[in-house]
């Protein structure tokens, strides 16, 4: 098999807009016989969808959810990203681009990453159009913040909540065609497989979680927006019902996997309580603005955080890198604290933790509030009472979300926290359409590869998912569907539609056939452990292999051992479970497989071979500047391909925070 | 350290909608406070697999509070005692050794059950698509700040846009009405530029396919501003008042 990612030619700046207007068009007439299935309703699927619909094509979209509205993108906390350059900082496109493809460690295609910074600008007006009620100044205009460490203020908010606003813009959109009877919204229906006909995606088959129905749904495109795959890990931010399936199935009816071992995993969530975890929760990168990191200095130190004296405590970020200090980026922060945890410096009854102190910042902020009323002889509890006010208006729904979580009060404890899986990478391999490697099959937002390289910037993201959505498979889709308008749609009598579907039905009786002791939960959490260990923050040879090891017989133990209660006809939460790890369990072997291929270290994916002197992360650009695609061939098989990476525009260099 | 908990759960069990449904006693031992109302669900759940029974079917996904997912009316109350929170974000430390608590789906006659505590709550999305949005094409755009929004406006725009959608208000309503769900999408829309073009049909369309779903009227009780998770307020319904009365003025 041979990549083509079809990255139009010319100069960077005009590659997008040239191929735009060249990409062949399809009649409004055709349109209308053309239909097309959106997997997923997040922000990729539900702004794709409505554009989509919008242009005249028939679409129909699956949901697992009961609503379109509950899709995770609805968490994101920080914010969108925007080269508008509204504060007048200088900000531009390339500025965007070039902070992209830096920040993912040079593991990503120039050519997307500046067609994406290119449409950045485009997502705000639209959002804004459809009444999303963004963060304004008090002139009347919208206000930006810093994030993630960038020197321009480019990133758009809604309070902590930019995720939901954006989601409910775009469901606003995605609602107001199903009411005009473009689309055709299926909730509470998960897809199983997709359906080949003559080497095209032609449907998927989906399974109806009420009834427990199987049905074949006919479409001249399958686009799939279904999100990341961090929950292979078990804990992470991501909700519960996040899974790999959709994509996984596409894999393994031919669609490359991209980078699949790229994870981010995010340095501030609050840690782990006890075996009873079902999932973690993110604290905003934003905390990290004013909150200082430490542990104590001596291991043995058992006081409580407010009783240790400043020379008792090692600020290690600010130690080891002078020049950014807490503001690191978010793999070299969360890989930090793992090395002191690790060395025994952990602190509460795990020892798993770190504390994220606001102090200092209350003390300061207390300070410049005296200063700013005309108090010259401020009280101790006046300087507080001012400092946590100050800090209340900045992080209070975060504050008070973690004493909720912990019981604790951050006012006047330092939070504990941990890093945490929160965002992969890595994902269908798709080429500058937006396609798979099957014809027809389409993939947006976090389920693909493309845009983040090794490291996604925060605030990335949502941006991500609007632009492939909105902006960009619209105009894409096209030059697949302007050929296809000859082709009536196909009975789902066909025998392609047939045989998927007996394949699921298999599936699902061999699993209540089992009749096993043992829940999905156990499977689930066991898996999660061994990813976490040894395919998470940092990797070896040793352990990589330990983990393929380990996988592969959990695999064969589920196989054997799993209990499905109920029956398949049925509203039925364990069967859904067990399908969706059943592809974490191949998943899993496949990101260990990708990580031990990769034997550099850059981003998130740290591997302990590949390290600088001083412990840093050592990026090998003559042997791994390349995309690894891989290509399932059966039985847990893999084979490699390469998509090389060219950098006409940046210049590779090693990323240095010191 | 506080101590882990004994609890009785008294929880809804219905095999379908068409079932009857009856309320099931289960005992759960060694629920540590720091567990969430829904891990301690899991915590029961696999109790009940290992015993070779069913376990309950309850809706969630996101477990932070924003997706809406959650629903559970906990001893008399959506999303339980904790004001501000959502069911997900309940935890244990709310309870005390030894308590029975009861556990039913969220009801309305708009809120079919579908399995135990999963109801279907497909009616706000009808509602939504009668016109919860603004009818902008994609790529029609103008600049976003081509037009100053007050912040005070764009604040309490946001207020309103921050409905999780997760139905408490009608659960907790005696007249199952949604109300408090219509007009905080209604309000969105009233408070800000983008929304005054479809202002008039807006609330009369969506309105009529809130009594169409079954919803019943406010009851002027104000127990669905109370019990919202997000504390929507209760302004809104009077800004929906005002939307519907000027839709309906020829």
């Amino acid at each position: 098999m041979k990549l083509d990612s079809k990255i139009p030619e010319g100069n960077l700046e005009q590659k997008w807009s040239n191929y735009k207007s060249s990409i062949a068009l399809v009649n409004p007439s055709n349109k209308r016989n053309l239909e097309v299935i959106v997997v997923g309703a997040g922000l990729a699927g539900a702004s794709a969808a409505a554009s989509l619909a919008e242009l005249g094509y028939k679409v129909k979209v699956f949901c697992f959810q009961d609503s379109p509205r509950r899709a995770h993108s609805i968490a994101a906390q920080g914010g969108i990203n925007a080269a508008k350059n509204y504060q007048n900082d200088g900000d531009s496109t390339y500025r965007l681009f070039y902070d992209t493809v830096k920040g993912g460690d040079y593991r990503a295609r120039e050519a997307n990453v500046y067609r994406l910074a290119e449409v950045s600008v485009n997502i705000i007006d639209q959002c804004v159009a459809q009444g999303v009620p963004l963060a304004r100044e008090y002139g009347g205009m919208l206000s930006n913040r810093s994030f993630g460490g960038t020197q321009v203020q480019r990133t758009f908010y809604a309070a902590g909540q930019t995720g939901q606003q954006l989601l409910l813009g775009a469901y606003s959109g995605l609602q107001r065609q199903v009411g005009l009877g473009t689309i055709e919204m299926l909730s509470r229906h998960e897809m199983l497989e997709v359906v080949i006909i003559d080497g095209k995606a032609r449907g998927i088959i989906a399974r109806d979680l009420v009834t427990g129905k199987l049905e074949r749904h006919f479409g001249h495109a399958v686009v799939l927006c279904t999100g990341g795959y961090g929950n292979v890990f078990y804990l992470s931010t991501n909700a519960m019902g996040c899974n790999v399936t959709a994509a996984w199935k596409a894999h393994k009816r031919g669609a490359l996997f991209g980078n699949p071992c790229f994870t981010q995993i995010h340095p501030t969530c609050i840690p782990v309580s006890g075996d009873h975890q079902s999932k973690l929760t993110l604290m905003s990168e934003s905390l990290r603005n004013d909150g200082r990191i430490w542990v104590p200095k001596n291991k043995e130190d058992m006081r409580k955080a407010n009783e240790i004296p400043e020379e008792d405590r090692d600020y290690y970020l600010e130690r080891r890198y002078p020049a950014f200090g807490n503001l690191v980026p978010r793999d070299v922060a969360s890989r930090a604290t793992k090395e002191r945890c690790d060395a025994g410096f952990g602190v509460g009854t795990s020892k798993m933790a770190v504390f994220l102190d606001f102090k200092t910042a209350i003390e300061r902020y207390g300070h410049n509030q005296a200063v700013k009323l005309g108090i010259s002889n401020p009280s101790d509890i006046q300087l507080k009472e001012f400092g946590k006010k100050a800090i209340e208006e900045k992080y209070g729904n975060l504050f008070e979300m973690y004493e909720q979580i912990t019981g604790e009060n951050p006012y006047e404890v330092a939070m504990r926290i941990y890093p945490a899986v929160h965002y992969t990478m890595g994902g269908l391999w798709v080429d500058y359409n937006l396609m798979t490697t099957v014809p027809g099959l389409y993939c947006l937002g976090e389920a693909n590869f493309s845009d983040h390289g090794a490291n996604r910037l925060g605030a990335s993201a949502l941006m991500q998912g609007l632009a492939d959505g909105y902006f960009i498979l619209p105009y894409t889709i096209g030059a697949y569907l302007s050929k296809e308008i000859s082709v009536k749609a196909i009975s789902t009598e066909h025998e392609s539609f047939v045989a998927a579907e007996r394949n699921v039905q298999e599936q699902i009786n061999k699993l209540f056939a089992i009749k096993g002791t043992k829940p999905v939960d156990y499977f689930h959490k066991k898996l999660g452990k061994t990813m976490w260990q040894k395919c998470g923050m940092a990797r070896n040879h040793k352990g990589l292999n330990e983990a393929i090891k380990e996988i592969r017989e959990m695999r064969e133990e589920f196989w054997k051992d799993v209990r499905i209660p109920g029956s398949k006809d049925e509203l039925n939460q364990e069967l859904e479970k067990a399908m969706r790890v059943a592809d974490f369990l191949e998943l899993g072997e496949l990101m260990c497989v990708d990580a031990l291929n990769r034997e550099e270290s850059c981003g998130g994916h740290f591997r302990e071979e590949s390290q600088t002197e001083d412990g840093e992360a050592l990026r090998k650009d003559d042997d791994f500047s390349y995309v690894s695609a891989w290509e399932n061939k059966g039985d847990g098989k893999y084979e490699l391909h390469k998509e090389e990476l060219i950098f006409d525009v940046v210049h590779p260099s090693a990323r240095s925070y010191k | 350290m506080a101590i882990n908990m004994n609890l009785t759960l008294k929880v809804w069990r219905q095999k379908n909608t068409k079932s009857e449904g009856q309320l099931v006693s289960y005992p759960v031992s060694d629920i540590s406070p720091d567990m969430s109302f829904l891990e301690m669900f899991d915590v029961l759940n696999n109790q009940l697999i290992n015993k070779g029974e069913e376990p309950i079917a309850f809706d969630h996904d996101c477990r932070e509070g924003i997706c809406g997912s959650c629903s559970m009316f906990i001893n008399g109350q959506p999303h339980g005692p904790k004001k501000g929170v959502t069911t997900c974000q309940l935890h244990m430390r709310s309870f005390k050794n030894n308590d029975t608590i009861v556990v039913e789906p969220f009801r309305a006659a708009a809120f079919p059950v579908i399995k135990d505590l999963t109801v279907d709550r497909s009616a706000f999305d009808r509602i939504i698509s009668k016109g919860g949005f603004i009818s902008i094409n994609t790529g029609n755009a103008k600049d976003a700040n081509n037009i100053p929004i007050p912040k005070l406006d764009a604040d309490m725009a946001f207020e309103a846009a921050a409905c999780i959608g997760c139905g408490a208000c009608v659960a907790t309503c005696k007249n199952s009405s949604a109300m408090l769900f219509v007009s905080a999408k209604i309000s969105q829309f009233a408070l800000l530029p983008q929304g005054q073009v479809e202002r008039k049909s807006r609330a009369k369309n969506m309105v009529a396919q809130m009594d169409e779903e079954g919803f019943g009227n406010c009851s002027n009780t104000g127990a669905c501003e109370i019990e919202c998770p997000k504390e929507i307020s209760l302004e809104n319904i009077a800004r929906m008042n005002r939307e519907f009365f000027i839709g309906n003025i020829k």
